[in-house]
């Protein structure tokens, strides 16, 4: 049997070998890429990352991704309650199939998303889009369908956010609130509501950096169309640039990686350090 | 204020929670249902307060037809087992949420909230978040938070079921002192006995959905109308074929032709009382006598003694079928005691089905 000295030893170098692991993990893999990203953007000056964000076709970028974004995260956040209450509030058949269904966009390839969404609101051979472009109405190459697709892919979030909580908390607090006289909406508003607000502030956060950042399904339903009657947002902004060979990648990355830095770090500082009990 | 359930039925797919239910709570009283964990009290309960409906019967509340009524308006009275405390409001805004929502006057509110902290014995405790109390102090905040609606009843669901012991002995008191003050009908669940028996002026046994006795604490105690509730209320054991309380068996150190001679096997003794094991005409059979009765007696293992049903009034005795099946000629009070004694025997013995076949 091992000295309890050499037992020690061992639990302190493995624990060292571990936070080491797990620093390069995040290190290489998330860190790394971000910084490169960062260097050049600082590199290439404070006029070019100017000139890069205030261009006509990178204004347009960012009002079309708040747009799209603000839209399905304002979507996803009525219905991932609603949903949310319903699958821990109600049993009803077909509640597990529901369930499966809400973490299905999580699997799915955001370019299997914009290309089904096409199949169905494709102007020319979509099942509804035939009839909605004859009404007038464009859901693909337009910014109906660009939303279509971004609450779709980032459906999950707030969902998966605020069950575990609703879960936890049981319906004690609302049946109390009832007997007290409380009306169905005044239970929302005075008890449920502040029950799951730092979840659903959680779930939003997320929703907004996956919005935001969406890129593979709007790519397919906007047509990625620049110039005149532009669809396309900043990430696809970024995607152009890339490929082109043209500067502004960087810098145009950088804002939308700050944006979603920004909220992280917002949420992390109003949450409260110890987790009500 | 009464309430008065008739003929309430609620299933829960195939398992038949209350069958054909029928509790009549008087005004002013505090009433208890007392139970088996899953015997259907609970969902009792919570079909008079609204928070379940039935599938049949139907609840009145202060001679006011209120089954359809829905839980927020039927102002009533809840409290919970685990509190149900609103976690994110203070312990004053827990006890003004129903002030605040039925938008009375803010003065109003903080002289009614400031009566009831007094009440609840909490007036240092208002600004704090129910985290910050002890589980007694915040089933007190969620009393007040109850009274102080003036509901028509007050309705408790196991009060006290999630606190230690000297806790909910201290509680038990205060709840009978504070009813005794208040007089609001009050319907409490518990599956604990001794509580119900300290505690309420009414007392019924409820049971696999089916209501057993109903009576006053000493009704049912000394005269159950049936092997359940007695084993319910109290301890049982066998002499002579027939069911009684260990402490209504008088033991005797000469012989008599009226008592069952038997040996002492065992002696146990637990704090003030003596618990004899007594093998009796082949039986086994138990005995509880205080200290001084034993040291009287000089019982010892071994000891030769005459078993016999004590004469003295209370003291009820059951044929013994065995737990399992009790028919309904069981339920009748039998032995040494009076037949069909007041509060008992063939007036709820008849309502009572414990055990579908005939007694063999």
């Amino acid at each position: 049997m091992a000295s309890p000295g050499v037992a020690l030893g061992t639990r302190r170098r493995s624990r060292y070998g571990l936070r080491t692991a797990a620093l390069a993990y995040v290190g290489v893999i998330v860190l790394l890429p971000l910084g490169v990203i960062l260097w050049r953007t600082i590199r290439q000056g404070g006029s070019a990352f100017w000139d890069a964000v205030s261009s006509a076709q990178a204004q347009e970028a960012f009002r079309l991704t708040g747009i799209v974004a603000g839209s399905a995260v304002v979507i996803n956040t009525v219905f991932g309650i609603g949903v949310a209450l319903l699958l821990t509030r109600y049993r009803f058949p077909g509640r597990r199939m529901l369930s499966l269904f809400v973490d299905l966009p999580m699997s799915v390839s955001p370019i299997v998303v914009g290309l089904a969404l096409v199949l169905v609101y494709g102007p020319y051979n979509g099942w509804f889009g035939k009839g909605l472009h004859n009404a007038g109405f464009e859901v693909i190459y337009a910014v109906p369908g660009m939303i279509l697709a971004t609450t779709f892919v980032a459906l999950p979030l707030v969902v998966r956010e605020i069950v575990p909580v609703l879960e936890d908390e049981g319906i004690d607090q609302e049946q109390a609130a009832r007997v007290l006289g409380a009306s169905a909406w005044q239970r929302f508003r005075r008890i449920t509501l502040p029950t799951i607000k730092w979840a659903l502030m959680y779930g939003v956060v997320l929703s907004i950096a996956r919005s935001i950042g969406e890129f593979g399904a709007v790519k397919v339903v906007s047509g990625n169309i620049s110039g005149s009657g532009q669809t396309q947002t900043a990430t696809l902004l970024v995607d152009e640039r890339v490929e082109q060979l043209e500067p502004g990648a960087y810098q145009v990355a950088v804002v939308l990686i700050a944006i979603a830095v920004l909220a992280i770090v917002i949420v992390s500082l109003i949450r409260p350090k110890e987790e009500a009990p | 204020m009464s309430i008065e359930a008739k003929g309430i039925v609620k299933r829960f797919g195939s398992f038949v929670a209350l069958d054909d239910v029928d509790l009549s709570v008087p005004s002013g009283q505090l009433t208890a249902l007392l139970g088996p964990s899953g015997g259907g009290k609970s969902t009792l309960l919570r079909i008079i307060g609204g928070l379940e409906s039935p599938d049949a019967g139907s609840v009145l509340i202060d001679g006011v037809e209120s089954t359809g009524v829905p839980a927020q308006r039927r102002n009533v009275g809840f409290v919970f087992q685990h509190y149900a405390a609103f976690k994110h409001l203070s312990v004053y805004r827990n006890v003004s949420f129903g002030l605040e929502i039925r938008k009375r006057p803010k003065d109003e509110i903080r002289r009614r909230v400031h009566e009831l902290l007094e009440l609840v014995h909490l007036e240092q405790f208002g600004q704090r978040l129910p985290s910050e109390l002890s589980g007694g102090q915040r089933q007190r905040m969620a009393l007040a938070r109850a009274l102080a609606v003036e509901p028509k009843v007050l309705l408790l669901d196991e009060p006290f079921g999630a606190l230690d012991v000297k806790v909910r002995k201290e509680l038990r008191d205060w709840l009978r002192r504070l009813h005794d003050e208040m007089h609001v009908t009050t319907l409490f669940v518990t599956h604990d006995q001794e509580e119900a028996l300290e505690v309420s002026d009414q007392l019924v046994v409820i049971n696999a959905g089916r209501i057993e006795q109903v009576g006053t604490p000493d009704e049912l105690y000394d005269r159950p109308a049936n092997r359940f509730v007695m084993e319910f209320l109290g301890p049982v054991t066998t002499l002579n074929g027939a069911a009684v309380r260990p402490h209504d068996i008088e033991l005797l150190d000469t012989p008599n032709d009226a008592a069952v001679p038997g040996e002492v096997v065992r002696l146990t003794r637990v704090g003030f009382e003596v618990r004899v094991e007594v093998r009796a005409a082949g039986a086994d059979t138990w005995v509880q006598i205080t200290r001084g009765q034993a040291e009287a007696l000089a019982l010892a293992v071994g000891s030769r003694v005459w078993l016999r049903a004590a004469p003295h009034a209370g003291a009820w005795t059951l044929p013994d079928y065995g737990r399992a099946d009790i028919g309904e000629d069981g339920l009748r009070g039998a032995g040494t005691a009076e037949p069909g004694g007041p509060g008992a025997g063939a007036d709820e013995g008849g309502r009572s089905r414990i055990g579908a076949g005939p007694a063999s």
